[in-house]
């Protein structure tokens, strides 16, 4: 399996673990991640909140670099995953739209290639198979809160999931790991995302709700596949402290591949006392 | 909270084809306020923000700081009976309010110009530049305190030090940016 990676501005910053585990992960699954040539930010957030056609023309320039290729682009990001998604759509859907691309990058656009969240390629059924038996360590007692957050399920008409209000693919994941899943009700809500910065007041209330739920529902801690979600998690829960990390370093955890450690020392709340705890770690 | 006036008996017909969600078409059942999760933050509620655009109060609607504080999350799209998303509306109110010389919500407005601007220089975003130049126009806001916990606990773990990694060929990121301008002068 070979992908065009697209991996986003964070994955060598403040997602820095995500990265880490998403390299190690995938070259033991065999899944080849070729980096997208000279790609750009997708704008993220600020684009369309601010200037509607900077919102599709920065994601249209990587889908036009990616054509050369014919592969489908895989991001690990749920906002690039989105943002991607919505401008090939576009191209797709939308005539004039997709000639005045053409004529303003100087590609022709075929459509061969998908967009992806790296979730849903790490969870089609094949690569859990060949993930069941690479399993390791087992992580077996482990309660886990999948958090998909809310760009990656939705909306609907564009990412097109399992489910946008309970979907499944990362509890498959934890369970193929060992891990137990828990049913929680907040699996999709918004954690206030680029507020953080603006409004912190906002995330730090979205944040202790996320964890309070959370320990409601027994979690030892979250699974995220994104990075806003996991750094918000990670820094604004007032009143719980329950672990975030990524579903790619859980991943790496049971496979036992090196380099966990490593990850496992990136978190503002550490994961590695519970992780001890339940036998997990030495 | 300002009081409703003269209706302009086009706002909400303008707002519904810029968009292209169809709002006018809302029944008020009020499912977007009930699931949005910053409606707690907003001077008027999803469903309020859609009925003042029904109603033709622009004022209200593109004075508000509702508009400033809609994240995109979709989650009032993903349950509307009427299949209305309202996050492009969000979006196009905001730039409906850029256009008339309305004021922004400073801090939300700042972040996202900030980020832009950040990739318009290096074609990807920055976080330390990015972060300082938001707050030279936001040095306090809310939570300044718990701000900088998160900034340290950056640093301290190497994620926000690195230096920027710049697009090669800049030319055709910073001419994405010229597009409307572009357009603007043909017409």
């Amino acid at each position: 399996m070979k992908y065009a990676y697209f991996p986003g501005c964070t994955i060598s910053t403040t997602a820095l673990e995500f990265g880490l585990s998403t390299d190690a992960v995938c070259q033991a699954l065999g899944v080849e991640l070729i980096e997208l040539e000279d790609w750009n930010c997708c704008g993220a957030s600020s684009a369309h909140s601010l200037d509607h056609d900077l919102s599709y023309t920065l994601p249209t320039r990587n889908v036009a670099i990616a054509q050369k290729g014919e592969l489908d682009i895989v991001a690990p990001c749920p906002a690039c995953y989105q943002h991607t998604l919505a401008a090939d759509l576009r191209l797709r859907q939308d005539e004039a739209w997709r000639r005045e691309m053409e004529a303003h990058f100087g590609f022709s656009y075929n459509g061969k290639g998908r967009t992806r969240h790296l979730l849903e390629v790490l969870s089609e059924p094949d690569v859990l198979k060949q993930l069941r038996s690479l399993v390791k360590r087992p992580l077996a007692g482990l309660k886990v809160a999948s958090y998909y957050g809310c760009v990656l399920v939705r909306p609907p008409q564009i990412t097109g999931w399992d489910d946008p209000e309970n979907p499944q693919r990362m509890d498959r994941v934890m369970e193929a790991l060992g891990a137990e899943p828990v049913d929680w009700s907040y699996k999709v809500d918004c954690c206030g995302a680029s507020m953080a910065l603006s409004r912190a007041d906002i995330v730090i209330r979205l944040g202790t709700r996320l964890g309070e739920a959370a320990k409601e529902a027994g979690a030892d801690m979250f699974a995220c596949a994104c990075g806003i979600c996991q750094i918000n998690l990670d820094t604004r829960q007032a009143t719980t402290k329950i672990p975030a990390l990524y579903f790619t370093e859980l991943m790496g955890l049971a496979m036992g591949l090196p380099g966990v450690n490593k990850w496992l020392s990136k978190h503002a709340i550490d994961p590695r006392p519970v992780l001890r705890a339940r036998g997990l770690l030495p | 909270m300002a009081t409703a006036c003269e209706p302009d008996l086009t706002f909400g017909r303008l707002v519904q084809e810029r968009c292209q969600e169809p709002i006018l078409g809302c029944y008020y059942c009020q499912k977007c306020t009930a699931g949005c999760p910053v409606a707690f933050a907003m001077d008027y509620k999803p469903a309020q923000v859609l009925r003042l655009v029904q109603l033709g109060q622009k004022d209200l609607v593109l004075g508000s700081t509702a508009i400033w504080m809609c994240v995109g999350c979709e989650a009032c799209g993903t349950r509307c009976p009427n299949r209305i998303r309202l996050a492009p509306m969000f979006d196009t109110l905001r730039y409906m309010a850029l256009e008339g010389g309305y004021k922004p919500e400073p801090a939300v407005y700042w972040l996202h110009r900030s980020f832009l601007d950040s990739i318009r220089l290096w074609g990807r975003v920055h976080e330390m530049s990015m972060l300082a130049q938001y707050k030279t126009h936001n040095l306090l806001g809310k939570d300044f305190i718990a701000d900088m916990k998160v900034a340290l606990y950056l640093f301290v773990k190497g994620k926000i030090l690195s230096l920027p990694e710049r697009v090669h060929r800049l030319a055709e990121v910073r001419r994405l940016y010229k597009r409307q301008a572009a357009a603007e002068v043909e017409s």
